[in-house]
């Protein structure tokens, strides 16, 4: 039976409620909300004056209503110490989301810790260190000295290759500026880690480095060209799902306004049904390729665009390199770069040939290729806005196949101008603001794979859940396991000891192979079940956090509520890393490494803020951005004028491009011939498993499920992750809905619940990733491109019936997830 | 009255900007008694027991336009044909739920095909069959749904609701 709340009124927002201004936490959208607060033994009433609407309450509301809030928009929390009523709820005067939420932002509130109404109970409140057996908890200070002394025992001086440490880079949740500068402070600057890596990925390195090398920004348009353009181009990306306001409140304007979509995406998703039903069918292409052939598509619709000559001729010379290789291909660079003209000659393919490879019909190709860049009748050109994301980031090839769809796209002068742009949309916000990181090297280290060799003595973790998120989960888990289990076993062996003694067995296990874990999370993750320490975090909106989104729109989200128990924001437990590293290595004589630790006196996340990003945004300060409201500013900051800090709305109006750092301004064509399917060990999947596991995210979860996996509405949804299967598919295996199915190949095995999706091609399946109880990245072989991006989705398993339903999912809904208008 | 065509007016542009074919909204108000407000002061709110309709009213698989617990507030009667959980009557198989989108407050327009309320405003999906359980959308409750109680006559009462309406802070308005 579907979960009901059994509420059956909610306390009123009184008129003088405190307000603050909140960007949603979850997706890279960003969307404006206001969270409200009052004390906990006040209410507003249905008077008008009594209320924070100003509105009759005793009436029933109108559809879009500002004067209305649901259930999951409603908490108890404590503020400065004391409990206070809690809504969050969106703000129809932000240009991002005009008061839309979301399934997942609309649940902010819901999803905070409550020890009154009882949500998210799974928060950490204090530190804990591991003692007699399981986890203790503990002051910050025994924490932070045990941290620092075994830390201090692998580093030295210009020798940081034993510390390996995990770290977020993004925005929202709890990233943001004050969070990447406080723990890249600690990593980047006081010391030089190399072997580093970020929440989603095994390697510390940029997901989409080719659109950077080309100087092209991967955020550089505003939300608004969506409703400017002439057509929509999505790939590998599932926007109505993944970046929700965005289709919603852009793209769906955009296509009212008679915008064409183009969809490139071997999946039928929610959104191309969402596109049909806005534009129209006829208005809607959508080209099914065959999987991890995007790069031959893109090769062949340049080929075909500039053969047509429907490229922006003026805007080539202008704006872009003139000649041949500017940058040869080489370890660093998986093709080289250059002039159009070096790349039309390296990225031609034929209709013929591109059809061949992708699977589609050429029509389809030429009309694809007519929306894009077909100049209109009266002979102006078309504009085209292009969005993209974990398709092609996490596909096949990442570094070619970027490039290959930027190459359209300043060919055809659509990156810069109005109505145009070409993007990725992102997954969390961002906020990152760190030290150099050249010392990481390109490529980077594959983190993931040396600690399953064995490297790495003591192993920072901040926010990572490799368990649910890495790929080769099955062998990482096992080795990680096993190698911070001597570490237990010998504190454990030496319960009653002294901390020197302590430290000391800690420091024998590790030379002996072990890894000691230190945990910092908002949660007690399936990775922080290996932890030795564990350091309690707070989020967005326990502490006051910065963070843009996907068009570089910044905001500030105030703290509306205090963490739970006492965890700390990230910035502020770095801080402390790094002072009780400068003291303990002080302690041991060793004052030139210890004045490497030196300036980490905040005392608030404002002073991280200031210390990282206003030193290098001087016009950037909390009280600016706070008279900015819900619609922030978008980066880059250029000025202040008036009152109001003064952003830019789109990147490279001025047709230079800058991203690569070349003086010139000249952007590069990328040069990358198809390949075929290029990390290793994924053809051989292909062609000894039965079925393609797709994999990508579903609507109502957020993220990894670290939060929703404790959110009663979510986890009655979908109490385990589902996997759509067609249904002859379904068939032949013998399942039917609901059934438990165990999905397994040459790596490991994982399981889910058959959703049949007539829609899905046979022997093509779709799986929700990173979920806490079937993690599909425990089938995802270690193959990575030359830059150590993953391959999530070009995966290959056989599928096997492990059980009917279990009774959390017997009666759940498997219908179809589309819309139908009847 | 207004609010309520106020509501369907919303969907009704809706559909016609989307460009979608319109099946007719569920939400046309059957006129019925309005429960007056009550001043309360128990812990939970006192649901009305509202007639909505005879046993003998339903045809298989077709909507019956309703509202509880009062005339703004649309729902609709359906009978199944299959035994549900939470369903009345004879054969277990009488649901009714409220057509107001929980997401944003657009009118639900009933599918026969596959026995689910969609919504035009943000493409929303409720399953009748599941407890209004949310197939795929952007509300973030389940659909609410109305505690029936069938008498010996055949006459189908609603006595309660399970989750909060859109557009009010109390089930019932006071
Ligand atoms: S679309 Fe993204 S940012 Fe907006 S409410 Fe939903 S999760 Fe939050
Ligand atoms: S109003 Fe129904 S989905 Fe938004």
């Amino acid at each position: 039976m579907a979960y009901k709340r059994q509420i059956d009124r909610l306390p009123i927002i009184p008129a003088d409620a405190k307000k603050h201004n909140v960007t949603c936490h979850y997706c890279i959208v960003g969307c404006g909300y206001h969270a409200y607060t009052w004390p906990v033994n006040k209410q507003g009433g249905t008077d008008p004056a009594t209320n924070a609407f100003g509105v009759n309450l005793a009436e029933q509301q109108p559809a879009e209503t500002e004067a209305w809030y649901a259930p999951s928009m409603y908490n108890i929390v404590r503020q400065d110490g004391k409990d206070v009523h809690l809504v969050i709820k969106p703000d129809k005067n932000c240009v991002v989301n005009s008061g839309l939420g979301s399934v997942r932002g609309a649940r902010m509130a819901e999803n905070r810790r409550s020890d009154k109404t009882g949500t998210q109970q799974q928060r950490l409140t204090e530190p804990m260190v591991w003692r007699y057996g399981t986890w203790q908890p503990t002051s910050w200070s025994d924490a932070f000295d045990l941290v620092a002394r075994v830390t201090a025992r692998v580093i030295d001086k210009d020798d940081e290759d034993d510390l390996f440490v995990s770290m977020f880079d993004h925005g929202g949740s709890a990233g943001g500026y004050e969070n990447t500068w406080g723990t890249g402070k600690l990593y980047f600057g006081s010391m030089k880690v190399k072997n580093c890596r970020i929440h989603n990925r095994p390697a510390y390195n940029s997901e989409v480095h080719s659109t950077r090398d080309m100087g092209v920004d991967e955020l550089n348009y505003a939300y608004e060209d969506y409703t400017l353009t002439d057509t929509i181009m999505l790939v590998g990306t599932n926007p109505l799902e993944c970046q929700t306001n965005l289709f919603l409140n852009h793209m769906v304007p955009g296509m009212r306004n008679g915008a064409k979509v183009i969809i490139v995406d071997p999946r039928r998703t929610v959104t191309a049904n969402a596109c049909e039903v806005e534009a129209g069918a006829e208005n809607v292409l959508h080209l099914a390729i065959k999987t991890g052939t995007d790069l031959a598509l893109f090769n062949t619709l340049f080929t075909y665009i500039a053969d047509q000559g429907w490229v922006d001729k003026d805007f080539i010379a202008a704006s872009t390199l003139q000649g041949d290789v500017a940058v040869p291909q080489d370890e660093a660079h998986p093709a080289a770069l250059g002039s159009f003209e070096m790349a039309r000659i390296k990225c031609k393919m034929s209709l013929a040939e591109g059809a061949s490879i992708t699977g589609l019909a050429e029509a389809d190709i030429v009309k694809a290729a007519e929306w894009i860049a077909k100049p209109k009748e009266d002979g102006s050109r078309r504009k085209c806005a292009t969005g993209y994301e974990k398709g092609i980031i996490w596909g096949n090839d990442n570094y070619r196949v970027i490039g290959a769809l930027v190459n359209i796209g300043l060919a055809t002068g659509n990156i810069g101008r109005e109505g145009g742009g070409v993007c990725r949309l992102g997954g969390h916000q961002e906020g990152y603001f760190r030290p150099s990181d050249a010392h990481v090297g390109r490529p980077a280290p594959y983190i993931d794979q040396l600690i399953i060799g064995g490297r790495g003595k003591v192993h920072h973790i901040w926010a990572n859940d490799h368990y649910k998120t890495t790929l080769n989960a099955t062998e990482f888990k096992r080795e990680y396991n096993r190698r911070t289990n001597m570490v237990k076993d010998a504190m454990d062996a030496h319960a009653g000891s002294t901390r020197e003694e302590l430290v000391d067995a800690i420091v024998g296990a590790i030379n002996a192979g072990g890894l000691f874990s230190v945990n910092v999370d908002i949660i007690h993750s399936q990775i922080g079940q290996a932890a030795h320490v564990i350091l309690p975090a707070v989020e967005s909106g326990e502490m006051n956090l910065t963070s843009m989104n996907g068009e570089r729109r910044l905001r500030l989200v105030e703290k509306y509520m205090d963490g739970p128990g006492n965890a700390k924001p990230d910035c502020l437990i770095a801080a402390a890393i790094a002072q009780n590293l400068e003291r303990v290595l002080r302690e041991e004589g060793r004052d030139a490494y210890a004045d490497q630790f030196k300036g980490y006196d905040w005392k608030t996340e404002e002073d991280a803020f200031m210390d990282g990003y206003h030193s290098g945004n001087p016009e950037v300060t909390y009280d600016r951005l706070r008279a900015m409201g819900n619609n922030g500013v978008q980066e880059p900051v250029v000025g202040f004028e008036n009152g109001q800090l003064v952003g830019t709305k789109r990147l490279y109006t001025d047709g230079k491009f800058t991203r690569h750092g070349r003086e010139d301004g000249k952007a590069l064509f990328c040069g990358g011939e198809w390949r075929g399917l290029q990390a290793p060990g994924k053809a051989y999947q292909r062609d000894n498993y039965a079925f393609l596991i797709n994999n990508g995210r579903a609507n109502v979860i957020w993220q990894n499920w670290f939060l929703d996996k404790a959110n009663d509405f979510v986890s009655d949804r979908f109490p385990i992750p589902f996997i759509e299967i067609n249904p002859e598919d379904m068939a032949e295996l013998g399942v039917k809905a609901g059934d438990l199915v165990e999905v397994f190949n040459d790596v490991g095995a994982t399981q889910a619940l058959v959703y049949p999706t007539p829609t899905a091609r046979r022997k093509e399946t779709f799986m929700v990733f990173g979920a806490p109880n079937g993690a599909q990245g425990n089938i995802v072989n270690a193959g990575t491109n030359e830059l150590i991006l993953p391959n999530y989705k070009h995966t290959w398993a056989n599928i096997r019936k492990i059980s009917d339903a279990p009774a959390s999912a017997a009666d759940l809904s498997f219908k179809s997830m589309e819309y139908s208008a009847g | 009255m207004d609010r309520c065509d106020k509501l369907v007016d919303v969907g009704r542009r809706q559909f016609l900007r989307g460009g979608a074919l319109a099946a007719a909204a569920t939400a046309t108000a059957v006129a019925l008694p309005a429960t007056p407000a009550k001043a309360t002061a128990l812990a939970r709110i006192d649901y009305p027991s509202n007639r909505l309709g005879n046993v003998s009213d339903l045809k298989l698989n077709e909507p019956l336009d309703v509202t509880y617990p009062d005339d703004s507030a649309p729902g609709v009667l359906l009978k199944l044909g299959t035994r549900v959980e939470g369903g009345a009557g004879p054969d277990g198989d009488i649901v009714g739920f409220s057509t107001i989108c929980p997401h944003k407050g657009f009118p639900l327009n009933y599918v026969a095909a596959d026995r689910t309320l969609n919504c035009p405003g943000h493409y929303s999906r409720f399953d009748c069959e599941a407890g209004g359980q949310q197939i795929w959308g952007q509300a973030t409750q389940n659909l609410p749904q109305y505690a029936l109680r069938v008498d010996d006559k055949g006459d189908i009462y609603a006595e309660g609701l399970d989750e909060l309406l859109y557009g009010r802070l109390s089930n019932v308005l006071a």
